[in-house]
């Protein structure tokens, strides 16, 4: 019986049904909801910077102004991830730049083991909010990175500062942390990658 | 209010009841889908609770005594996981079925046999929780909250198990709500208007509407977990280009709300229960229920004073440090307002009174640590240590447990027809109220002093007080067993409870016979 008008059995039955098709597209909106907010949160990471994102993507080398007038430092940390036998660091544990200015960094990477494995470097940079204003034009992180067993390889990234980047932002650092992918990757994969010829 | 007085006449000719065990597998009777929930939550709390004593015999002394660290954290996980999902949410479930048709004149709940099924894969859910533990590597030992990577990278070969668990306990408690919401919606006695409603059936029927919002997002968090840990998807996986920050933001999505689904139906209880011992009207009745609404609205923007730890920048803390402390308000007009409706009234202390007048008492002091963690900068210091421990724990024990111990002694005499052994009663009060207090308040100190939760061992210094602490677990834990005694005693017989066994009590419950029959309200009362 609903409470405005003392209505008959059917129509409550009738009622009932209503109310719980509208609470279980809630139900499924929520579930929806659920997955979307993965992309969600990516779209604003790459928006606001949170969570010291930074564009891991291709930057155009365009013109820019060289702001000569400031002096940004900008350092390397390396990290290997929990239990990979790789040696990782960078050639230069810091660079002085200005904004606008392009700068290539090397980085050493070692295949301890005696099995061929792909890494794939995943980068992040602090404070959060400097990550907006680092362009990479070239980049080991862009794509994994094949090491056939016992090798070693010197791998660059070029970079430049944005010229827009905020005045308080002296010093920047920019980590890597290096990923070990061979499980994740298919032989044939592998295979075809050691097959390219890598940086010396 | 008045009710019909021919609904006692055909109470109970016509029911082909099935007998023994059938009986409650087949049924569709609120009452009895009630009792089941009551019943499995408190066998779920007993279980829970003995957990709770091999942490706290761990804890006794420095070192380690009993159990290996591994063991430990599959006791700290699945304490967690129990008393949640498997103690208290059924027992407000159990209680909503078993009052809320009876509080707003309806015959039954509106859908009979999904409440039938909600009830019914809860064993099941626990029986896969609980049956993990003794597969090899053990049940699940990442933490009730499963924050990856530990639930992904770090977990025991059964986390599929313990998803799937989560997943029916998710849909139950789906299920439950939609029951909830239904029948308060189309089923109300003619009369019977939203703000006549009584409290219980408003903070229930807003709680309700936080499960059906969150519970799938937990099913979603789980499901990722699932899927990154068996079928190589990246959601937490940093190296695959996802990010173990984004499971606990879902997850705290999830979980902020969830704390309030704990806490808003004690509220309706305690708002029943004042007033009935202190012979009053509540004091704000639309306030109290606004205030329910605020509260259950602010709990979606709240979730990320979980994470002040995790990096954010300074912007958002301080949005979210705000925002948690702007939930104070809404609070304190809820205290304040039973505290008014105390005031100047004829109190008497029978059990349920106490239980509430403790409720109010110990769960502000939860909730000015609560106030105290919202802080970010403080937060820092307090980020898992033993002062989140002794905070939540006053919020969920001497807060929503208490809260449906004061439940189960007010209508008691409703459902099993006795009045419970006062005595009895009062013993397990002042024994609860006092190792409850050796139990969780010293934990304020040796947190503050920085003594890490879900760790087995501890520094030297921290010895004297995890002692004290030990001891009033083990109090406690006894002191539960008493209200298992009291139960018993009240099914099994005591002094006949009469229609309306509390002077000040308001509300359709009380004008049907004690115990309730099996059929109540099929002709619907009048409510003026």
């Amino acid at each position: 019986m609903t409470a405005p008008n003392p209505n008959t059995k059917t129509t409550t039955r009738a009622d009932n049904a209503r109310t719980v098709r509208r609470l279980l597209l809630v139900v499924v909106g929520m579930f929806a909801f659920g997955f979307a907010l993965v992309p969600l949160y990516e779209v604003f990471c790459d928006i606001t910077g949170f969570n010291g994102r930074t564009k891991n993507e291709q930057a155009a080398a365009n013109q820019r102004s060289i702001d000569t007038s400031r002096t940004i430092n900008v350092q390397f940390i390396t990290r290997i991830n929990q239990g990979m036998p790789w040696e990782f660091k960078p050639e230069v544990r810091s660079v002085r730049v200005h904004p606008g200015e392009t700068k290539v960094v090397q980085f050493y990477a070692k295949n301890l083991t005696d099995h061929d494995m792909v890494a794939q470097a995943v980068p992040s940079v602090a404070p959060g909010q400097a990550g907006l204003y680092l362009n990479k034009t070239e980049c080991f992180c862009f794509n994994q990175q094949p090491l056939a067993a016992g090798s070693e390889t010197l791998m660059p990234m070029q970079f430049y500062l944005d010229p827009d980047i905020p005045k308080h932002i002296h010093t920047l650092t920019l980590s890597y942390t290096m990923y070990d992918m061979t499980a994740h990757t298919q032989p044939d994969v592998v295979a075809s990658l050691e097959a390219r010829p890598t940086a010396e | 209010m008045s009710t019909a007085a021919g609904e006692m006449t055909h109470h109970d000719h016509h029911h082909h009841a099935p007998s023994g065990l059938t009986r409650w597998f087949f049924t569709t009777n609120h009452k009895e889908i009630g009792s089941l929930y009551l019943w499995f939550s408190f066998i779920m709390f007993l279980v829970g609770g003995s957990m709770a004593m091999v942490i706290r015999a761990e804890l006794f002394q420095p070192g380690l005594q009993l159990v290996e660290p591994h063991f430990f954290n599959q006791m700290t996980t699945v304490h967690g996981l129990v008393m949640v999902f498997g103690a208290v949410m059924p027992a407000f479930v159990g209680l909503a079925n078993w009052m809320i048709p009876l509080m707003i004149g309806a015959p039954d709940m509106a859908l009979p046999r999904m409440n039938n099924w909600s009830f019914w894969i809860l064993p099941f859910a626990f029986m896969i929780l609980l049956g993990s533990l003794f597969m090899e590597g053990g049940g699940p030992a990442f933490g009730w909250t499963f924050y990856a990577p530990l639930s992904t990278s770090y977990s025991p070969d059964s986390t599929a198990l313990f998803v799937f668990s989560i997943h029916i306990m998710g849909i139950s408690s789906i299920m439950g709500a939609i029951n909830v919401i239904v029948t308060v919606m189309n089923m109300r006695a003619p009369g019977m208007t939203y703000m006549k409603m009584p409290m219980f059936v408003w903070t229930w029927l807003i709680t309700a509407f936080l499960l059906i919002a969150v519970m799938p997002v937990l099913a979603c968090a789980a499901t990722m977990v699932l899927t990154d840990k068996y079928f190589g998807t990246s959601f937490f996986d940093a190296a695959g280009g996802g990010d173990p920050v984004l499971f606990q933001h879902i997850f705290w999505f999830f979980g902020h709300p969830e704390v309030y689904i704990m806490i808003l139906p004690s509220f309706g209880i305690v708002s029943a229960i004042i007033p009935a011992f202190s012979r009053k009207k509540l004091f704000g009745y639309s306030s109290m229920v606004y205030a329910t609404g605020a509260i259950a609205g602010l709990s979606f923007l709240v979730w990320a004073h979980h994470m002040f730890t995790t990096g954010m920048p300074v912007g958002a803390e301080i949005f979210f440090m705000y925002a948690t402390m702007l939930i104070s308000i809404p609070t304190g007009v809820k205290v304040f307002n039973w505290v008014a409706t105390m005031w100047r009234g004829a109190i008497s202390f029978e059990t349920p009174m106490l239980f509430a007048i403790a409720f109010v008492v110990l769960f502000t002091i939860g909730g000015f640590s609560g106030l105290m963690l919202a802080m970010t900068p403080a937060d820092f210091q307090y980020h898992d240590s033993y002062f989140v421990v002794a905070h939540f724990h006053y919020v969920l024990v001497s807060g929503a447990v208490f809260s449906i111990m004061a439940a189960a002694y007010y209508w008691l005499p409703k459902w099993t027809g006795h009045m419970y052994d006062e005595t009895l009663g009062r013993w397990h009060f002042w024994c609860s109220l006092i190792s409850v207090n050796v139990l969780f308040f010293p934990m304020h100190f040796v947190g503050l002093a920085g003594m890490p939760r879900r760790i087995p061992d501890y520094a030297l210094q921290f010895a004297d007080i995890n002692k004290i602490v030990s001891y009033g677990a083990f109090a406690f834990g006894l002191s539960q067993l008493i209200f298992l005694w009291v139960v018993i005693k009240c099914a099994r017989g005591g002094e006949r409870a009469p229609m309306k066994p509390w002077e000040g009590a308001e509300g359709l419950e009380w004008t049907i016979p004690s115990p309730a029959p099996l059929h109540t309200f099929e002709t619907p009362p009048e409510v003026k």
